[in-house]
């Protein structure tokens, strides 16, 4: 669900610090370096990155295509390989009884097995293409304000994990307590500290 | 500023209360929403509503929905002390209207539908349904940043304990 959905679930960030001059080259760079890898030929089971907003699966940074008004906007793009335990332990036990027949042995060592389940998943995830998912962002860089496109916990903690790793600038979730940060006075943040919830039917 | 997983806990019940005082505000107070978002917008509560009652150590949740769903079982729920954590509003200014749920510990926008906007055609259509989009998003987050503003300067005054509690009670056993 993004930006152009019918129906937007947004998560907001106040980003802290800014990026190096030239800030355009800069993001650029970073987000090229950072973008997604595609793994659906390797056998890696999980692929974490920047992709393009108009073009997720085929990520191109070049000619400021991240642009939109005054708001960088691309994407974060989390790709997983899911092969169902069924499946694994239907090939696990056909390649074990391949290799007894072929060995002529009684029964494999827990080494052997161990080898044999090894090499099933890797082939498995090499056949099984990874699932992509797709979570745009929208970034006001005036303002140093950012907007995530889901409120799914761990799309948003992997989400923050990364910005961070990639531009060196640290997030701030938006919520009741860092949102009556942006606007009390310093006495009413006094008071907020000490503040404790209210019990109305008591 | 204290740290952010601590503050996150700590102050969960403050977006409940917050979304606690809005029902009552809408109910009996709509113009004040007119005043302070500046915007002639009239809010009211969509199709689901969460309340949670974390007293004496037990915890109730409440969960009422559906698009004619009456709202007696959230005033039972506040009867016993509950507040709500989750709200549907809908939000219109003239003849467009926003609906969205909006969670109380995090102030997370989920389900977000705005006003329609232009179809797109062609490629050189989106940059302009972006804008669209963010035009729309924008106003919506202003209103409740803006509302939210208003509630903690009660909330953090002597008005909250001395009339918006005995309000809001009065209103709550009526």
């Amino acid at each position: 669900m993004g930006i152009l959905s019918s129906n937007a679930s947004i998560a907001r960030y106040q980003v802290l610090g800014q990026l190096s001059d030239p800030v355009m080259d800069t993001l650029t760079r970073l987000l090229s370096q950072h973008a997604i890898e595609e793994i659906d030929a390797e056998s890696i089971d999980k692929s974490i990155g920047w992709t393009s907003f108009e073009n997720p699966f085929k990520p191109d940074f070049s000619q400021s295509s991240f642009v939109v008004g005054i708001y960088f906007l691309f994407a974060f793009r989390i790709d997983k390989k899911a092969i169902p335990a069924k499946v694994v332990t239907k090939q696990y036990l056909l390649e074990m009884e391949r290799r007894l027949k072929d060995s002529g042995k009684e029964s494999l060592s827990r080494n052997e097995k161990k080898q044999i389940k090894e090499d099933v998943l890797h082939q498995l995830s090499l056949r099984i293409p990874a699932t992509p998912n797709v979570f745009d962002i929208l970034w006001n860089y005036e303002k140093s304000t950012l907007w995530f496109f889901s409120t799914q916990k761990s799309a948003n903690e992997e989400f923050e994990s990364f910005f961070t790793k990639t531009f060196k600038l640290n997030l701030i979730r938006h919520f009741p307590y860092t949102a009556a940060m942006d606007f009390l006075t310093d006495v009413q943040k006094d008071i907020l500290e000490k503040l404790a919830p209210s019990h109305i039917m008591e | 500023m204290l740290d952010i997983s601590v503050a996150y806990n700590r102050y969960k019940f403050l977006g409940n209360e917050f979304l606690s005082w809005l029902w009552y505000v809408m109910e009996h107070e709509p113009d004040r929403l007119n005043a302070v978002t500046d915007d002639n917008i009239q809010f009211t509560i969509g199709n689901r509503m969460v309340l949670e009652n974390a007293a004496h150590n037990a915890s109730e949740t409440v969960t009422i929905k559906g698009d004619d769903a009456g709202l007696e079982e959230g005033m039972l729920a506040l009867r016993k002390g509950a507040f709500v954590t989750e709200l549907n509003l809908m939000i219109a200014e003239e003849e467009k209207q926003w609906q969205f749920t909006i969670k109380g510990e995090s102030l997370n926008i989920t389900g977000l539908k705005v006003p329609e906007t232009g179809r797109i055609e062609t490629r050189e259509d989106i940059e302009g349904a972006v804008l669209e989009k963010i035009f729309l998003y924008e106003k919506i987050m202003g209103w409740i940043d803006a509302v939210y503003a208003f509630f903690l300067g009660v909330r953090l005054s002597s008005e909250w304990d001395d009339v918006v509690i005995p309000q809001i009670k009065k209103w709550i056993l009526q």
